[in-house]
């Protein structure tokens, strides 16, 4: 995937900013049923390994791939009492920063690049998640102007040492 | 008075087991471990998939030491500790890759892949006693393999007790040869690794990770997905089967599928466009190995290799190497073991490590749950002044079921057993309470 960035029009931009920001309210705010409309249909969420942070679904073992049923089920188990690595829950606090359109966008969809750090906070401990996101963005009315096709994190750790799982959704 | 009497109760007698909960906090006992047990047993350290070519070579750290596992020029292989002889820099600085070479990054003395000493920059400024020779990379004693699974052992052969690799896996390598002979063309490891740590002492991994207990509570999440994705359909799953200690510590319990295996028991999880080839797969199992290929496809295997090794071969198959890292933390890699037919790309590959992932690993719907688990037991040991001993007494007195104890009691019993000096306990192949009236109880 190439890294140039488009010269996409400020107006658009703030528009993308504006939805990873709200996407990521949701999740601090553990709306998830409000971050699952979110998604298309046919959406996936994948996160790869940590030794292999080029890690594709069908040929190296990734951390998460989720199809849009596994990403439902997973919202579901998590808004659940019985998922005893996030009840109670944890306290997460997302950063969002150096959002580029790539040139692979169309206008039918936008292929987005992040960085992010994770900010999770439980049982008297901080671990932080470091890396980039990839998201594939339809335009769409309701409800925040976009809708996700594709959405990957792709972790900067070497391992998952520090944090020993990962329990939320990144 | 050593482990056996002081840290563990195995009352045979009453059909009562405890563990001394000083086993997961006392650092005495973590020296004692390192000393006596993984200084002596066979220690997987990685699979031959891993380095298929001459020169390839993964980092690994076994037992807290820094190793180079690799296939030398010549095609064999071998595992070299990952420290300069010169003055002990880190020699190879990739966590992968193939090479002719190791060269030192600190004073550039270089070796080639078997360990031997090539390139001494400014031979001419040592004596005439110096001897290249003696600067060759070390090795742990033994390397040596079944199967594709190597290990190492940092004991000699001609140490008191030594076995080699074959006689130590003994009855386990049936359990080995049975995940193994799923694949027409041999198993591999799929790239892409779980690493993580846990907060709690290592032996808690082990216990949970041949515990079938906890699963109805731990795992309450994951068993409701597997039900509403239309699984969860074999009622023979949680009464058939059970804990078998396979001797020399390791155990193995064997049970009907409680859910979807890519080889090859197929569930709605798959979709009914994979129905076709899954069932097609297990016709051909059962024409190629008969009953035993029925076996293969329709039962999980948890299977424990003393000390530190898990093959669970359930809903994909995870090999997961435990190492401590202090009396409350360990550090885990899980690897998935993959039919080399499976190729990168493929459907069924997909298949394979979606399902694993559906449970596995640090982002799946169940494993988290294991290890808020284990740290919350290790933060209960805190209050050791009051609650000295846990209870593993389940199913003393019957003959296993898939939720019973006894593969873990096989553990301990072997732990101790390897503390105090003695060897390995003798193998219980019958119900382990010997008490007559208990018998009659289970008769009637």
């Amino acid at each position: 995937m190439t890294m140039q960035s488009v010269a996409t029009d400020p107006a658009q931009r703030t528009q993308i900013e504006d939805f990873l920001y709200a996407e990521a309210t949701l999740l601090d705010e553990w709306r998830l049923d409000d971050w699952l409309e979110l998604f298309t249909p046919d959406a996936r969420y994948e996160v790869p390994s940590t030794d292999r942070p080029d890690g594709r679904p069908d040929a190296q073992l990734m951390l998460i791939s989720d199809s849009a049923d596994m990403l439902t089920a997973r919202v579901k188990r998590l808004n659940s009492r019985k998922a005893h690595r996030e009840f109670p829950w944890s306290r997460t606090r997302r950063l969002v920063a150096n959002v580029r359109v790539l040139e692979s966008s169309t206008p039918a969809e936008l292929t987005v690049t992040a960085n992010f750090a994770v900010y999770r906070t439980r049982r008297g401990s901080t671990h932080c998640y470091v890396g980039r996101y990839i998201h594939r963005l339809v335009p769409a009315e309701a409800p925040l102007g976009f809708r996700i096709s594709f959405r990957r994190a792709e972790l900067d750790q070497e391992t998952l040492h520090e944090h020993g799982t990962l329990s939320i959704i990144l | 008075m050593g482990h056996r009497e002081s840290t563990i109760v195995d009352d045979r007698d009453r059909g009562i087991f405890r563990v001394h909960r000083s086993a997961m906090t006392s650092e005495s006992i973590l020296a004692e471990e390192r000393r006596r047990i993984f200084d002596r047993c066979w220690l997987y350290v990685g699979h031959e998939s891993e380095i298929p070519n001459p020169n390839d070579y993964v980092r690994r750290t076994v037992a807290g030491r820094p190793l180079i596992f690799l296939k030398d020029a010549k095609g064999r292989v071998r595992a070299l500790f990952n420290t300069c002889t010169h003055r002990g820099a880190t020699l190879c600085r990739e966590d992968a890759g193939n090479t002719r070479v190791f060269q030192c990054f600190y004073h550039a003395w270089s070796f080639d892949t078997s360990g031997k000493l090539v390139i001494t920059p400014g031979r001419e400024a040592y004596s005439e006693s110096f001897d290249k020779s003696e600067y060759d990379l070390r090795g742990p004693a033994r390397v040596e393999g079944y199967r594709g699974f190597w290990f190492v052992n940092y004991a000699a052969a001609d140490e008191p007790g030594a076995m080699d690799l074959d006689a130590y896996l003994g009855n386990a390598k049936e359990y080995i040869d049975l995940v193994i002979d799923q694949a027409d063309e041999g198993m591999r490891i799929v790239g892409g690794t779980h690493q993580y740590q846990v907060g709690s002492n290592w032996k808690l991994m082990v216990e949970n990770s041949i515990d079938g207990y906890h699963a109805p509570t731990v795992h309450a999440t994951y068993i409701d997905f597997v039900k509403e994705s239309g699984g969860g359909q074999n009622p023979a799953a949680l009464t058939s089967g059970g804990g078998i200690d396979l001797g020399n510590g390791h155990s193995v319990i064997e049970s009907q599928a409680a859910w979807a295996r890519p080889v090859a028991y197929w569930e709605p999880f798959f979709g009914e466009e994979a129905r076709p080839e899954i069932e097609a797969k297990r016709a051909a199992m059962i024409e190629k190995h008969g009953e035993r290929g029925a076996r293969m496809c329709d039962t999980f295997r948890n299977l424990f290799i003393f000390p530190n090794l898990v093959i669970n071969d359930v809903a994909a198959i995870t090999v997961r190497r435990i190492e401590p890292a202090g009396v409350d933390r360990q550090s885990l890699e899980a690897w998935a073991l993959a039919p080399v037919e499976e190729t990168e790309g493929s459907a069924a590959l997909q298949r394979r490590l979606d399902s694993f992932l559906t449970f596995l690993g640090p982002g799946g719907f169940a494993s988290p749950d294991d290890v808020e688990a284990l740290e919350s037991c290790q933060q209960g040991y805190a209050a050791q002044i009051g609650v000295e001993w846990s209870d593993i007494s389940r199913g003393m007195a019957r003959a296993p079921q898939p939720d019973d104890e006894l593969q873990i009691r096989t553990f301990w019993r072997a732990w101790a057993s390897q503390l105090d000096g003695a060897g390995y306990p003798e193998r219980v192949t019958d119900i382990e309470t010997v008490a007559p009236a208990t018998r009659q109880e289970i008769a009637s």
